[in-house]
């Protein structure tokens, strides 16, 4: 019995260094999994959010009292229209005329400004379609797109209203259908 | 007389024919000509088949059939049409629209680096489970005291067992 030939098994273990780097890599795909999941359930930043700071190049012809590119904490103190658009998207039509007839309505009040930010387009299509429609108030490029990142927009056209705070009160998804829409958002929005 | 004003007409109505005819082919000429100076679709699409528009994802540029997209192929052939080169094209294109247009990511080490180091691990990993899963290693013990001692535990049953066998041989 004693001289029973005994053969133990056993395992070389791996270095505890290895073992920490193994997990903290495992859990550190783990969050970056579960944040990218998380994000992509948000959908568009939510109401009651406070808006970030970004830049806006603007267009030729449509600067902001002479200047070719704001910031959105320029308007603090205003209310703030945040309008996604491109020249190919044929719902985004649909409201130009009634975005417009709302910023000539607002404009010389000087408390709301409108600024139009326009996703994946091209310059030339784009010029074309402001002129189409009249548009007067500052407009640009969403460069990189980072703006529609950051706001993640779902599609075009997107309006966000925004306080004089920087807060996020609004999020319109899809075309206004008239000027009384859009009124009803942004009048509330002056009152506070 | 009237033969011979017939005649003069006609006189009249060839060179006048002939001098419209070569009006037209003139306006022709100068149309190919002018068609000459743009680049070709495939010159476009040499170009756009490395570039995906963000709101067609997973369909190449060259043949995507959206409004977007036929914007960003002229657009491609208006640059071209400029003299700009292709590289310069596409930075324009990821200066505008971001380095996600791209069909391969920028050429930057981090590009290449991280998948490269995650496949590493990944196989190293791999190959060490393996490993100590298939092929378990065998251990004699150094000595037949050690083994008693490492293999028998010291148990009085047995050790009782064991005296009673050696009684009986």
């Amino acid at each position: 019995m004693t001289e029973t030939t005994n053969i133990e098994t056993h395992r070389k273990g791996v270095p505890l260094w290895a073992q920490v780097i193994i997990w903290a890599v495992l859990a550190g795909l783990l969050i970056i999994v579960a944040l990218g999941l998380n994000r992509a359930q948000q959908g568009t930043i939510q109401p009651g959010q406070a808006v970030d700071d970004f830049t806006l190049p603007l267009f030729s012809g449509y600067e902001y009292q002479g200047a070719s590119e704001v910031k959105l904490s320029d308007f603090r103190g205003k209310v703030v229209v945040i309008n996604f658009w491109a020249s190919w998207c044929k719902p985004c039509e649909q409201e130009a005329a009634e975005l417009q007839r709302a910023w000539e309505q607002y404009e010389p009040s000087g408390e709301v400004i409108f600024l139009g930010v326009d996703y994946v387009d091209t310059e030339p299509e784009a010029r074309v379609y402001l002129k189409k429609f009249g548009i007067t108030f500052p407009n640009g490029p969403d460069l990189a797109t980072r703006i529609s990142q950051y706001f993640r927009i779902k599609g075009v056209p997107e309006t966000y209203f925004i306080d004089r705070n920087g807060v996020l009160k609004y999020v319109q998804v899809g075309p206004f259908t008239s000027l009384s829409q859009i009124q009803n958002i942004i009048d509330p929005l002056l009152a506070e | 007389m009237l033969n011979n004003r017939r005649l003069r007409m006609t006189n009249y109505k060839l060179p006048l024919a002939l001098l419209v005819a070569l009006a037209v082919s003139l306006v022709l000429a100068a149309t190919v000509f002018a068609q000459d100076g743009l680049p070709t679709d495939d010159e476009v699409n040499k170009i756009a088949k490395d570039l995906y528009c963000p709101v067609c994802e997973s369909t190449p540029l060259d043949v995507c059939p959206t409004e977007a997209c036929r914007q960003w192929r002229e657009l491609i052939r208006q640059q071209l049409a400029e003299g700009k080169s292709e590289e310069e094209i596409k930075q324009y294109f990821v200066t505008q629209y971001g380095a996600r247009v791209l069909s391969e990511p920028p050429n930057r080490l981090a590009s290449y680096l991280v998948p490269a180091l995650a496949f590493l691990a990944g196989a190293f990993l791999l190959f060490r489970g393996f490993r100590m899963w298939i092929k378990p290693v065998a251990v004699e013990p150094a000595s037949p005291t050690e083994e008693a001692a490492s293999v028998i535990p010291p148990d009085d049953y047995i050790r009782r067992m064991e005296e009673e066998l050696k009684k009986r041989k």
